[in-house]
């Protein structure tokens, strides 16, 4: 079924960026390629380029968070932006005022961007249908569906390290079934042409007809992790103990915990990666953690270019030669 | 207003209860018919519709309809939705008692009762309480339900406490020889999904209703029938799985019926359409297997109704995240287009399909409706089996403009509706 992609202008640009599905190679591998130059930005002493001054960016946060939050609003300040950073508990829209409402009152104040978290699947893609045409929507982060910001600056972090996705093989371990960041990864790699993705889990942790994403499901850590180049740990939620999802985080720690020891039937170059925060002792032990094979801080440091580069690109203000231009 | 003593001429006359399918004149006074074929001595026409290459058939008969009055007027009204059955052919529909309050009193059926004269465009019937509440834990007072005329009882879409209860209030049912209208959904594996468990669940990170959900709560709901001897009668069924069982029971001699919603037999979880909350419906949309198990089940009358299950909403109650936004259809509008779509597909030729929108539902509710006897009230759908018209919210006459189908281009077009002999939509007799 062909759906016209909300997230593109007429011209095939990036107007709101909602989910990686649906996304051509050429588009991400443009916002990795913009990422990649803003990067030598924010290591500069000064850190702004001015490419969205006068623009104000609203951080419209319905669920907590403290590192997207912070590194969308780095981003923004970087790219010279007025930001607001409002954090909805639920309770504001439990007052009788609908989502639609709060949204409509925001456009009332000319907001140019609006960097939504909502504990809904689905939250961005209403309200990219519902927000007035100049004004562009960036996910960051809707229920279980995706987080696509999160799967690019892990795409960065990956393609920093290993420069070619068409030969990897890549696990992802844990939470597959609650996990937005895991869905958006899983696109994400397969639209940039890895050819093997493998999900590790318990049962309980997969989502039913997992083939249909294009990965492969392995219940034996050891087993999945053979060979693999990246390894990327999923955080637990310590609710999932209370739905009989999982018996204990011991069990999980010794059944699906990262150390060492198993990290030695992947390649010898492999990656960790994790979205964070890391449960210490539960998704993996500190010595895999601070070990010389985790790049868990630079995917927080590659956070902020990354979203540099959607929310120029996504307000058609990126620089020039970036790619998408010639017509 | 006076009834006027009508003819329907020409008219192709479809009865399936009884047999009837030839072109041939009805003739109608006093609200009731009074011939077919040829007029009755001394008969004077006051009245005559052209039914010339029309299909003339019973008024169709919808066994599961939402009102939404009493209690939630702002979404629709019961003047407003009988009249959006009118326009679609229906003269009888059944309403859930979930209604606020809820029909676990004989004076709330009372008020829809008196609501629905008044407004005059269709005969409404109701299903009354199975438990007190719908809370799932107290008995409803059936016999005095039964005696102001609720043709059933059942618990609409909430789930009873235990098993415990559910056996004791169809055991207290069957006392009363009450139909027990069951929507047969395990609670727990439901998990408050609102999605197919499938590739739709998976791919957009939505919690998964599995077809367990249904098939599971079936399974328990038949072997207490089969020690209880309850007539029982399974709604809006979605899984192909439950219809192979609900075969299996018919097979064993148990006296289990079924009905299926019109959007079942046509969408599947691939018209989710990203997160479009129209697609959001109660039992969720399946997978096509199911779905053409459920054809296959209406087609050899396992399943012998179809029915709208119509649930008219305000906008907003679609506008918000997928989860967060009210589940149902306005479905009146297209029970009969989308019936005919099923004929049109060669899954059942007109004749079985009317049935399954006429006497066969009335069977269900052992109402006397869906029929074209001579005597039976003339209730009576007209309508041009060529006449093809898009589907657009805004020229519904529902006050819910909430469906899957705009944009839908359908043959068939409803142009009469009588109800006891008098034009309830359509152009005046001439006379």
């Amino acid at each position: 079924m062909i759906q016209q992609d909300i997230q593109l202008d007429e011209n095939g640009r990036l107007r709101h960026f909602l989910t990686i599905e649906g996304l051509s190679r050429t588009l991400l591998t443009e916002i990795l390629d913009t990422a990649e130059s803003f990067s030598g930005v924010t290591a500069q002493s000064v850190k702004k380029v001015p490419l969205l001054r006068g623009k104000t960016i609203v951080n419209l946060f319905f669920e907590a968070s403290t590192r997207t939050r912070t590194t969308f609003e780095l981003a923004a300040k970087r790219l010279s932006a007025d930001v607001l950073n409002l954090s909805l508990s639920t309770s504001a829209t439990s007052k009788g005022e609908t989502l639609l409402d709060t949204l409509h009152n925001l456009e009332a104040m000319h907001c140019d961007m609006f960097v939504v978290r909502h504990s809904e699947s689905g939250a961005a893609h209403f309200i990219a249908r519902h927000v007035s045409p100049h004004t562009s929507v960036i996910n960051a982060g809707d229920g279980q569906h995706a987080h696509p910001t999160q799967a690019l600056l892990d795409m960065f972090t990956i393609r920093r390290h290993k420069p070619d996705f068409t030969r990897l093989t890549v696990a992802i371990v844990g939470d597959i079934l609650h996990s937005r960041v895991a869905r958006s990864q899983i696109h994400a790699m397969t639209t940039l042409g890895v050819p093997e993705i493998r999900v590790i889990g318990p049962q309980t942790l997969i989502p039913v007809k997992p083939e249909s994403l294009g990965v492969h499901v392995y219940h034996d850590l050891r087993e999945g992790l053979r060979g693999v180049d990246v390894v990327i740990m999923l955080r637990l939620q310590k609710e999932r103990m209370l739905g009989a999802m999982l018996p204990s985080e011991h069990e999980y720690f010794r059944l699906y915990g990262l150390t060492g020891e198993k990290l030695a039937v992947t390649k010898p170059d492999a990656i960790v990666m994790h979205p964070g925060p890391i449960n210490r002792g539960v998704e993996m032990d500190s010595a895999v953690a601070d070990g010389p094979r985790s790049v868990v801080l630079q995917q927080v440091t590659h956070g902020i270019a990354v979203r540099m580069a959607v929310m120029s690109m996504a307000m058609q203000r990126h620089p020039v030669g970036a790619g998408a231009g010639e017509k | 207003m006076k009834k006027l003593k009508l003819r329907i001429r020409n008219g192709r006359v479809i009865d399936p209860a009884n047999n009837i399918d030839s072109v041939q004149d009805i003739f109608i006074a006093k609200g009731r018919i009074v011939a077919l074929g040829k007029a009755p001595d001394g008969f004077v026409v006051e009245g005559e519709i052209d039914a010339t290459n029309r299909i003339v058939c019973p008024g169709l008969v919808d066994l599961r309809v939402h009102l939404t009055e009493p209690g939630e007027e702002h979404k629709a009204t019961i003047a407003s939705e009988t009249a959006a059955a009118a326009s679609a052919g229906i003269t009888s529909l059944c309403c859930l008692p979930d209604t606020t309050p809820v029909i676990d009193t004989p004076a709330v059926a009372t008020l829809i009762y008196q609501r629905a004269r008044q407004a005059g465009k269709a005969k409404i019937y109701t299903l009354g309480a199975l438990t007190r509440g719908l809370a799932g834990d107290q008995l409803s007072e059936m016999s005095a339900l039964k005696e102001i005329g609720c043709v059933g009882v059942s618990n609409a879409l909430l789930p009873i406490s235990n098993t415990l209860i559910m056996r004791r209030a169809m055991e207290y049912a069957a006392t009363h020889d009450l139909t027990v209208f069951i929507h047969a959904e395990d609670p727990w594996l439901r998990n408050n999904a609102c999605v197919h468990e499938g590739v739709i669940s998976t791919r957009y990170g939505l919690y998964g209703n599995p077809a367990a959900a249904e098939s599971v709560a079936f399974a328990q709901h038949v072997a207490l029938i089969e020690e209880l001897g309850t007539q029982a009668h399974f709604c809006h069924l979605s899984t192909a799985r439950a219809v192979r069982m609900l075969g299996r029971a018919q097979y064993d001699g148990l006296a289990v019926t079924a009905d299926v919603t019109a959007h079942h037999l046509h969408l599947t979880e691939m018209d989710f359409g990203l997160f479009n909350s129209m697609s959001h419906v109660r039992p969720p949309l399946r997978t096509q297997r199911d779905r053409d198990g459920l054809r296959a089940g209406v087609a050899n009358s396992t399943i012998s109704a179809v029915c709208s299950d119509h649930y008219p909403h305000e906008s907003d109650a679609k506008l918000a995240p997928y989860s967060e936004t009210e589940p149902g259809i306005s479905a009146l509008e297209t029970l009969l287009p989308l019936s005919l779509r099923l004929v049109e597909d060669e899954v059942l030729s007109l004749n079985e399909m009317l049935a399954r929108l006429t006497f066969m539902p009335a069977d269900i509710l052992g109402i006397k409706a869906g029929r074209l006897a001579v005597g039976d009230a003339a209730d009576i759908c007209i309508f041009d089996p060529a006449a093809t018209w898009m589907l657009s919210a805004d020229r519904m006459v529902s006050r819910g403009r909430n469906t899957p189908f705009t944009g839908w281009e359908f043959t068939g077009k409803v142009t009469h509706t009588l109800l006891d002999g008098k034009i309830v939509f359509g152009p005046k007799a001439v006379s």
